[in-house]
C-alpha cells in the first residue's frame, strides 16, 4: 500500500505534463483553423514526404554509427577495472553536462571552411602535400553546411545514450555464463557471437530508442551545421509553431505522424528482438 | 534586432521557474513590471537604474523574433506589460485586437520622437506605440574577399562569389530580398511575383553560391571571414565592425526594407501605468543614449541623436540619408494566405 502512495506525485506529474499535452497534439491535429474538425491537416501531408524520408534517413545512419562506434567502447568498458570504468564513464559524461547548443555550436567554428581542422590541416601542410601529391589546388576541406556534417553533429550529442545503456547490460552479464561457455569449448569469438551479444541486445535496443528518436526530431542541429540548406522535420514542425504562417494545426498533426512512424519503428525493432534472441526491451 | 542566443531563452524558462518569488516588496514599493524585449537589445545596466529610480522590479525576458512572441502571446498564460514587436508585427497585433491604448500623458518624453516616426503605416493612428529602434538592412561584405565595391543585390546571385554567400534564414527577409532584386515590393500580394523570387532562389542555391541559410551565426561567420558577402541588420554591421575591420555596409541602390521596433503593451497587461513608466523612461535622453552605444541601432530620439558622439550619427550606416530611407520599404502584414503561400514556397526552396 505504502508503495503505492509513493508513486503518486510522479503519476500526477505524468497525467499533466505528459498525456495532457498528448492529448492536446491529438486533438489541435484535428482541427481546423476555425475550429471546426478536419482530416485536411493529414491529406496535405504529402508535400513533406521527402522531409519525412530525409530526416528518417540521416538519423538511421546516426543511430547505425553510434552503434559501430558505442559497442566496442561499451564493451571493452565493462571489461575494465573500476577506476578506469569510473573515469571513462565520468569522461562520456562530462561533455553533457555543457549545453547542448554551446556544443554544436563549437562544432561549427570546427568544421568551418576557415575553422579550427582546416587551419590545423593547413599547418601541417596537409593540403600543400595533397596537392603536390595529386597535383589538386585544395585550400580547404568542405566539411560545414553537409548532411554530413548533420550526422556528425548528431552522432556527437547522441553517442553516450547508446553507450550507456550497452554498458550497463555488458556489465551485468553474469561472468559464469560465460565461463559455462568457455567450459563448454567456445573459443573468444563464439563466446561473443552466441553468449555475450545475446545477451547484450536489450541495450544495444534500448541504446537505439534513446539516439532514433531525438534524432529523428532534432532541430538545431540541421541549422547549425547543415547551414538550414534543407528542412528536417524538426524545423518544420517548429516553422509551424514559430513561422509566419503560425499554424500549431498542422504543426500538431506532423508531430502526430512523426511519433506514430516512430512508434511503428520501435515496434517492429522490438519483436525482431525478441523473436530472435528473447531480449525484453526498456 | 535579433540576436538570437537560443541558450539564453533556455536559461531565461528556468530562471521563470526559480525567481517569482522572495522579492521583498519594501525595496520595490511600487509593483513590478514585465518586460519582454529582444535579445542583447538593451544596455543591461540601464534596468537596475530604472529599478532605483522608480521602486518597480523589473522582470525582464528576452525571445528570439516575432513569431515567437506572437504565439507566445496568442498562446495565452504569459504576462507581459511591455512588448517590443517590429512594425508588421504590430500592425498584425493592432488588427487582432491583441494590444492597449497607450495613455500618452504617461509617457512625456514620447514628444522627443523624431517627426519621420510618427503615426506610421503600422500604426496609422499612432495610439499603440512608441517607436524604440530602427535600422536598415543590407549587404555585409568583406572588402579583401570581393571585387569592388558592391552596390546591388545583383552581388547575391553573381556565380564569381559561389559558395561565398549567406542568406537570412526566414521567408520574409530572404524572398523579400529577391522581390526587391526583382522591381516588386516587399509587401507584395501578387502570388506569381513570389514565386518567381522563390525561383531565384532555388537558381541560387543550385548554382552553389549560397554558403548557408543563417540568422546569428553570421557573427561568427562574417567576422572571421568564413564568407564574403552576407543580407543583415546594419545595427549588427556595426557590431561585427568592431572585430573585423575589413567588413563594409551598404543598402542597395534597388532599396531594401527599413524596419521599426516599436514599445507595446499587450491587451489584459496588469502592470499598465508601470509598463507606461517604463516606456518613458527608456525615452529619455540618458537612456536612449546608453542603449544606442551598446546595441548599435539607430534611436528615433532627436535629443539621443544629437547626444552621440558625432562619429555615430553622422555614420550613413547608423542614420542613412533621407534618400536612402526613402528607397526603402517597411514590412507590412500580409493575409493570412499569402503568409501561408511564403512558408510552402520557402519549403519549395528547402526541400
Amino acid at each position: 500500500m505504502k508503495n503505492k502512495w509513493l508513486s503518486v506525485p510522479y503519476i500526477v506529474w505524468m497525467a499533466i505534463f505528459v498525456v495532457a499535452p498528448l492529448i492536446l497534439v491529438l486533438i489541435y491535429a484535428f482541427t481546423s483553423r476555425s475550429g471546426g474538425f478536419t482530416v485536411e491537416n493529414f491529406t496535405t501531408m504529402a508535400q513533406y514526404v521527402t522531409v519525412f524520408g530525409r530526416s528518417f534517413f540521416l538519423a538511421l545512419i546516426a543511430t547505425l554509427v553510434c552503434i559501430l562506434l558505442g559497442y566496442p567502447l561499451a564493451y571493452y568498458l565493462a571489461r575494465e577495472g573500476a577506476g578506469m570504468r569510473r573515469m571513462a564513464t565520468m569522461l562520456i559524461m562530462l561533455p553533457m553536462w555543457m549545453n547542448f547548443l554551446l556544443r554544436t555550436y563549437s562544432w561549427m567554428s570546427i568544421l568551418e571552411n576557415t575553422g579550427l581542422l582546416n587551419t590545423l590541416f593547413q599547418k601541417i601542410g596537409l593540403f600543400a602535400l595533397i596537392n603536390s601529391v595529386f597535383g589538386t589546388n585544395i585550400e580547404y576541406f568542405h566539411m560545414i553546411n553537409t548532411q554530413g556534417a548533420i550526422v556528425l553533429g548528431m552522432v556527437y550529442n547522441f553517442l553516450p545514450f547508446m553507450v550507456l545503456p550497452i554498458y550497463t547490460v555488458i556489465d551485468k552479464i553474469d561472468y559464469r555464463v560465460i565461463e559455462a561457455a568457455q567450459d563448454l569449448g567456445a573459443n573468444t569469438r563464439q563466446v561473443f557471437r552466441k553468449v555475450i551479444f545475446p545477451l547484450s541486445l536489450p541495450g544495444v535496443l534500448s541504446g537505439i530508442t534513446m539516439v532514433f528518436v531525438p534524432a529523428v526530431s532534432t532541430f538545431a542541429i540541421p541549422r547549425l551545421l547543415g547551414g538550414g540548406m534543407v528542412t528536417m522535420l524538426g524545423d518544420l514542425i517548429e516553422a509551424q509553431f514559430m513561422g509566419s504562417a503560425y499554424n500549431p494545426y498542422l504543426g500538431s498533426a506532423i508531430s502526430l505522424v512523426m511519433m506514430v512512424v516512430v512508434l511503428i519503428c520501435m515496434a517492429v525493432m522490438n519483436r525482431f528482438g525478441e523473436g530472435e534472441e528473447g531480449a525484453v526491451v526498456l | 534586432m535579433k540576436r538570437i542566443v537560443s541558450v539564453l531563452l533556455a536559461v531565461m524558462m528556468v530562471s521563470t521557474l526559480l525567481t517569482g518569488c522572495g522579492d521583498s516588496a519594501d525595496k520595490y514599493p511600487n509593483g513590478e513590471v514585465n518586460v519582454l524585449n529582444w535579445g542583447e537589445y538593451i544596455d543591461e545596466d540601464v534596468i537596475p537604474e530604472f529599478e532605483e529610480e522608480y521602486g518597480i522590479k523589473v522582470n525582464y525576458k528576452v525571445c528570439s523574433d516575432n513569431e515567437t512572441l506572437y504565439s507566445t502571446l496568442s498562446g495565452g498564460g504569459s504576462d507581459y506589460d511591455v512588448i517590443v514587436p517590429s512594425d508588421y508585427m504590430i500592425s498584425r497585433l493592432i488588427s487582432e485586437g491583441m494590444l492597449e491604448k497607450l495613455d500618452f500623458s504617461n509617457i512625456p518624453n514620447f514628444s522627443d520622437v523624431d517627426a519621420k516616426f510618427l503615426n506610421p503605416a503600422y500604426d496609422a493612428t499612432g495610439e499603440y506605440s512608441v517607436p524604440y529602434m530602427w535600422g536598415t538592412v543590407g549587404i555585409i561584405y568583406n572588402t579583401t574577399m570581393v571585387n569592388g565595391d558592391i552596390t546591388s543585390w545583383s552581388a547575391l546571385f553573381d556565380k564569381q562569389y559561389a559558395g561565398q554567400v549567406l542568406m537570412i534564414n526566414n521567408p520574409r527577409d530572404a524572398i523579400g530580398v529577391a522581390l526587391k532584386y526583382l522591381g516588386y515590393s516587399y509587401n507584395t500580394t501578387d502570388k506569381s511575383q513570389i514565386k518567381e523570387a522563390t525561383d531565384l532562389l532555388i537558381q541560387q542555391k543550385e548554382d552553389g553560391i549560397v554558403q548557408a541559410y543563417v540568422m546569428d551565426e553570421i557573427f561568427d561567420k562574417m567576422e572571421g571571414g568564413e564568407a564574403a558577402i552576407g543580407v543583415y541588420y546594419a545595427g549588427d554591421y556595426l557590431t561585427m565592425l568592431e572585430n573585423n575591420p575589413d567588413l563594409a555596409f551598404v543598402v542597395p541602390s534597388e532599396g531594401s526594407n527599413y524596419f521599426v521596433d516599436a514599445m507595446c503593451i499587450p491587451k489584459g497587461a496588469s502592470n499598465k501605468e508601470n509598463g507606461e513608466k517604463f516606456i518613458n523612461f527608456m525615452c529619455s535622453t540618458d537612456v536612449g543614449k546608453d542603449n544606442c552605444e551598446s546595441i548599435g541601432y539607430s534611436s528615433p530620439l532627436m535629443s539621443v541623436k544629437d547626444a552621440l558622439d558625432p562619429e555615430i550619427s553622422g555614420n550613413p550606416v547608423a542614420y542613412p540619408s533621407d534618400e536612402v530611407l526613402a528607397s526603402c520599404e517597411q514590412f507590412i502584414n500580409l493575409p493570412a494566405d499569402i503568409l501561408e503561400f511564403y512558408d510552402s514556397e520557402w519549403l519549395r526552396l528547402k526541400v
